[in-house]
């Protein structure tokens, strides 16, 4: 670490990276933008990791014969590449390196409130991590990333519990993160700071920290029960003593669906951030935005039986979480019209940031609309554990979340760094990303329909065609991937200096320095305008 | 973190301050916030558990009501005797160190300690009893339920449970303790004062928080086949 | 390149309706929304550095209007998707039976004729089917794509799903819940054939007698007649005319005695005891007998009608605790 950054212009002026050297202080800091980078490094190692076996799974599904590996190897591929993205990757991105960083600074605060719990939650995910890897290393999980009773409590063979006690530990990663972001939003906002100019990423980060709180808990006792079931033979979900393995489920979604909004709600704040900076405008129905990401949130954990309506719930059950599947697509849309309606009469650039929130814009919405077919009863019947699905959730998470953190990671590269990166490439990957997805994911859809179920090893070979342009897909999707990674490394030496504001972005954050001081701000701002007041300038200062 | 007062010109303020709040009472403020918010997740965590045995009981009646014979109600009303005087010591404990009275928040402390103990001591006893009488489903050879032998299945769900939930319970209990003792050693070296008793006043709020969880867990473990005894 | 599963049942024309419905509102729903943002990128990019827009707060109408309007279009969704799971909910009273039972990696057909078969179920066109759904396991989900059904299969309880065939011919029957190692190998086929077919083919199979006589066969080999007297009140309860008769508990509840009490009786005989009977006479039968033996049993009780009496006393009120009528269909009406 410290010899990167001993690049003399840097180290002209004291900001957050050259305060202090050696590892002592980057592993014992209590800085939270120290911590950001601690997560941002980690959780890239996870997405890799994830990436891989993603990889994997795709080349074996190149042939409809399981003819690379065997179907225990290739069930625990899908696992772990689920295990990983979800609780390792998707579910802290943006939060625990975006919203780390940039949560106090866009309120005006120092830090966030608790900044050892803060290094503390970057100790446990590691923690966290290192019982995944462990299982990885060890032989693998087989379950699938939902872990469904009663194959996960009493017939799986694998590192079950080793699995699920890693799940467990990062859970409380999450559940920390959330409760030092309620508590900074509520307590440490600047003067002038009101709820209502808040800028909306804080909104977002607000709105997942309840879910964080609130639903993660839920998933730690179920899986700590599955882990205890395995472990002293019991059977609280074995059928066999009289358990019920569909109560297993409905515990699962109880927080798996509302976490899925845990992965989206920050990449939408991300959105509204980089829609308003690169239309140069504010945003078109601020309220409404932030009033929706409190609905996503409240009737997020309302729906989650939209997963199990093959399993033999009541009618009545089925009716009411497909119409409240109906409402919570409600909120999300409104987020797509008023960000559409924020470029109307904007003045657009189209820096590789916003290329990314167009992406996520486009994709978003073939995610969520396909979301409606799954929570539409007489389709999911036919849906369910299909290829759909899988197409469906990755539209979401990988052309929505994924989208939104690229994005978010660029706009804000040059206040982390101090560092531009190379244009040309960054938009390059962009579209690379945007196209090698559409290739990846979008003829999974039809293979769904067509019956191709999901967790599959070797298929039927009529589906072989749709599988073929995903695999194909996803080589240059993980291109995309990688070019970044390059270019942003190299950047850390070779870019140009940021300066403060080189987007000429409106946001507290932009008023400090690239890279900020420790302290954030030479003197606590007083906040007398509203978010994303661009019209208020005769003229853009960027520089 | 560099350290670098933005706030101006005197130094004059608690040495309790950490430097990224501005005053005091923001600071308190927060970590009351911070600690119910935290007691709000472990609501969702118990809750789970709740939940899951309300399912299972209301499928299996007679067979949970069974096994409230293996149960000790006047042990379990011992236990909860104590937890709720628990929490008036450790009431009035944060109240002794509002009010700057060292002493007197060093005995309350230590007397709360106590009786977390006692419950932590009877749990022991009561556990130990179960293993003796083989009803500890999570070992073999410990499961013996031939006196009622068409509700075996699903007691043992119920047992399982029992161990589950006191058992995270009792897990509670003893961080509470381990918290009260070094609340305690903060307190004999005299760090709160009615300035600063941030520490004293959030472990308040977790103990009366383990102590609640069990307000809940006796009646539903203990008490479900008792009903017409009681009255 | 195949693009749509053939539609081979009753429903599954319904179902690709609906599902064009959706796909033609979210194809104008993206383009709309794609072309929009299309035109404002073009038409609104950045001409000059220091340009600044004029701010637009918002509209509460179209906040309003973009709401309602998709929620309305989504209810519609909602209402058709509803209907048709609705009327797929219950099979038609005259639907023929099926058995099929789970277990990793196969799935094992009966018929109560008697045929047995493994990943192969042969129905025929144009008359309901109902299958009735056990695991040995682990859950796993019956699907059969060209009908457009699926299932899941629960083990410790039963499932049931039925479908009506229209089209003869092979179609793939998957397993849709992830089951393990060999999860994508629970594969098979479902053949619809034409009624004269079909009815040559049931002829053909079936050595081993139909469902109700080998659940007969079970019955006397596992000892149940031994208690069980078919005519005659013994220690337990009589069988005849019991399936589906109101059953009256001895803690006062009454239930029906469908498939899955039966299969609860014979694995979990406490659970509920008849009015007038004790505990802990009948044994429980957990891990003796297999899910398709459970089958072949209920199959016989069903088969176990009243004989000569004319359908049921049905006359006036019959008082619980008469055990000779404690099991007609009028047993526990008051």
């Amino acid at each position: 670490m410290s010899t990167a950054l001993a690049d003399p212009q840097l180290t002209e002026q004291p900001n957050y990276l050259n305060s202090e050297y050696g590892w002592k202080s980057w592993l014992f800091t209590k800085d939270h933008k120290r911590i950001a980078i601690l997560y941002l490094i980690s959780i890239t190692v996870m997405f890799m990791i994830g990436g891989i076996f993603a990889l994997l799974i795709r080349l074996e599904l190149l042939t409809p014969e399981g003819d690379m590996v065997n179907s225990d190897t290739y069930n625990k591929f899908f696992t772990m590449h689920g295990v990983v993205m979800v609780f390792f990757f998707l579910i802290p991105s943006i939060p625990a390196t975006l919203g780390n960083f940039f949560v106090p600074m866009m309120i005006g605060a120092k830090d966030l409130a608790f900044p050892r719990i803060n290094l503390l939650s970057w100790y446990i995910y590691i923690a966290g991590a290192a019982f995944a890897l462990a299982a990885i290393v060890m032989g693998g999980v087989d379950t699938g990333w939902t872990f469904y009773t009663p194959f996960s409590s009493t017939y799986s063979n694998t590192f079950v519990i080793t699995a699920a006690v890693g799940v467990f530990i990062a859970g409380f990663s999450s559940i920390l993160t959330g409760l030092n972001f309620i508590v900074t939003i509520h307590k440490m906002r600047a003067p002038g700071m009101t709820w209502g100019r808040l800028p909306l990423f804080v909104w977002a980060n607000y709105a997942t920290s309840l879910i964080q709180v609130l639903g993660t808990p839920v998933v730690a006792i179920t899986l700590a029960l599955v882990a205890l079931e395995r472990a002293f033979h019991i059977g609280i979900f074995d059928p066999a003593i009289g358990g019920d393995p569909i109560l297993f489920q409905h515990m699962f979604w109880f927080y798996s669906h509302p976490a899925v909004y845990i992965m989206i709600l920050p990449g939408m704040g991300v959105i509204s951030e980089l829609v308003t900076c690169f239309s140069r405008k504010g945003i078109f129905g601020y309220s409404f935005i932030a009033g929706s990401s409190l609905g996503i949130a409240i009737i997020g954990f309302l729906v989650w039986g939209h997963h199990m309506f093959v399993t033999g719930m009541s009618m009545y059950a089925s009716l009411y979480f497909s119409f409240l599947t109906m409402l919570v697509a409600v909120p999300s849309a409104i987020k797509v019209f008023n960000w559409t309606a924020t470029m109307f009469r904007g003045s657009i650039s189209y820096d590789t940031p916003m290329l990314y929130a167009f992406g996520f814009i486009g994709l978003f919405t073939i995610g969520g609309l396909t979301g409606l077919f799954l929570g539409t009863l007489g389709i999911d019947v036919h849906v369910t554990d299909t290829y759909f699905v899988v197409a469906h959730f990755h539209y979401v998470m990988v052309g929505g979340m994924v989208l939104a953190y690229m994005g978010g990671v660029h706009f804000w590269w040059p206040k982390m760094t101090g560092k531009l990166y190379p244009e040309g490439w960054a938009k390059f990957s962009a579209l690379l990303v945007f196209a090698g997805f559409n290739a990846t994911f979008f003829p999974q859809f039809i293979a769904g329909y067509l019956g191709q179920p999901r967790r599959y090893h070797a298929y039927a070979p009529e589906f072989q065609v749709y599988n073929v342009m995903s695999t194909a897909g996803a080589t240059i999707l993980g291109l995309g991937y990688l070019i970044p990674l390059i270019y942003l490394t190299w950047s850390l030496r070779y870019g140009k200096p940021a300066g403060n504001n080189p987007w000429g972005a409106k946001g507290l954050e932009w008023e400090t320095t690239s890279p900020p001081p420790t302290y954030n701000f030479e003197k606590t701002p007083i906040v007398t305008e509203e978010a994303y007041a661009y019209s208020h300038q005769k003229e853009i200062e960027v520089g | 973190m560099a350290d670098t007062h933005a706030v101006a010109t005197e130094h004059e303020h608690s040495p309790h301050l950490r430097h990224h709040f501005d005053d005091m009472a923001q600071q308190f403020d927060s970590a009351t916030l911070g600690m119910w918010v935290f007691l709000l997740t472990e609501i969702m965590f118990f809750g789970g558990m709740f939940c899951a045995y309300s399912v299972y009981r209301s499928m299996y009646p007679e067979a949970f009501a069974s096994t409230s014979q293996y149960m000790n109600p006047k042990f379990g009303a011992f236990n909860t005797a104590i937890l709720i005087v628990s929490s008036l010591s450790m009431a009035l404990a944060v109240r002794a160190a509002r009010l700057g009275q060292r002493k007197a928040l060093q005995l309350l402390l230590v007397i709360t300690m106590i009786f977390g103990l006692a419950f932590l001591g009877v749990k022991a006893f009561e556990y130990h009893e179960h293993w003796v009488d083989m009803k500890v489903p999570l070992f073999a050879g410990h499961w013996d339920y031939s006196q009622a032998p068409q509700f075996a299945r699903q007691a043992q769900i119920l047992f399982c449970f029992y161990f589950f939930m006191t058992g995270f319970h009792a897990l509670h209990m003893i961080v509470g303790v381990g918290l009260l003792t070094t609340i305690l050693v903060m307190a004999h070296k005299g760090t709160f004062s009615p300035e600063y008793f941030t520490p004293v006043e959030i472990s308040g709020l977790y103990w009366h928080f383990v102590d609640i969880v069990w307000i809940f867990l006796f009646p539903l473990l203990y008490l479900i086949g008792h009903t017409r005894q009681l009255i | 390149m195949p693009f749509l599963p053939v539609a081979a049942s009753s429903i599954a024309p319904e179902v690709d309706h609906l599902f064009w419905y959706l796909s033609i509102v979210s194809i104008i729903m993206t383009a709309l929304i794609f072309l929009t943002i299309f035109i404002f990128a073009v038409k609104y990019r950045r001409r000059s550095p220091n340009e600044v827009p004029k701010p637009i707060h918002g509209s509460l109408r179209l906040e309003i209007a973009w709401s309602v309007i998709p929620f309305l279009v989504m209810l519609t969704f909602f209402w058709w998707g509803a209907e048709i799971f609705f009327a797929n909910a219950s099979p038609p009273a005259d639907a023929m039976d099926v058995y099929a039972v789970g277990k990793q990696w196969m799935w094992k057909v009966q018929y109560p004729e008697g045929q047995r078969e493994i990943n192969e179920l042969h129905v025929p066109i144009g008359r309901p089917v109902k299958v009735t759904l056990a695991s040995e396991d682990v859950i796993h989900s019956f699907f059969i794509p060209a009908f457009r059904v699926k299932h899941d299969v629960v083990p410790g309880r039963y499932d049931t799903m039925w479908f009506t065939a229209t089209k003869p011919g092979r179609y793939h029957l998957f397993c849709a819940e992830y089951c393990g190692t060999e999860h994508s190998g629970m594969v098979g086929w479902v053949t619809a054939m034409n009624p004269s077919d079909y009815e040559n083919w049931l002829t053909s199979g079936g050595s081993d007698g139909s469902m109700a006589q080998q659940g007969e066969k079970l019955f006397q080999q596992m000892g149940c007649s031994t208690c069980h007297l078919l005519d005659q009140q013994g220690r337990c309860p009589i069988l005849r005319g019991v399936y589906g008769s109101r059953v009256q508990l001895s803690d006062g509840r009454s239930v029906i005695a469908d498939d899955a009490y039966i299969r609860e009786s014979i694995l979990n005989p406490n659970a509920k005891i008849v009015a007038g009977f004790r505990p802990d006479i009948m044994p429980t039968f957990q891990g003796q007998i297999s899910e398709e033996g459970i089958l072949q049993l209920i199959v016989y009780i069903k088969s176990l009608a009243i004989e000569g009496t004319p359908s049921a006393p049905n006359g006036g009120t019959t008082t619980a605790g008469q055990p000779s009528n404690a099991f007609g269909p009028n047993a526990g009406k008051q």
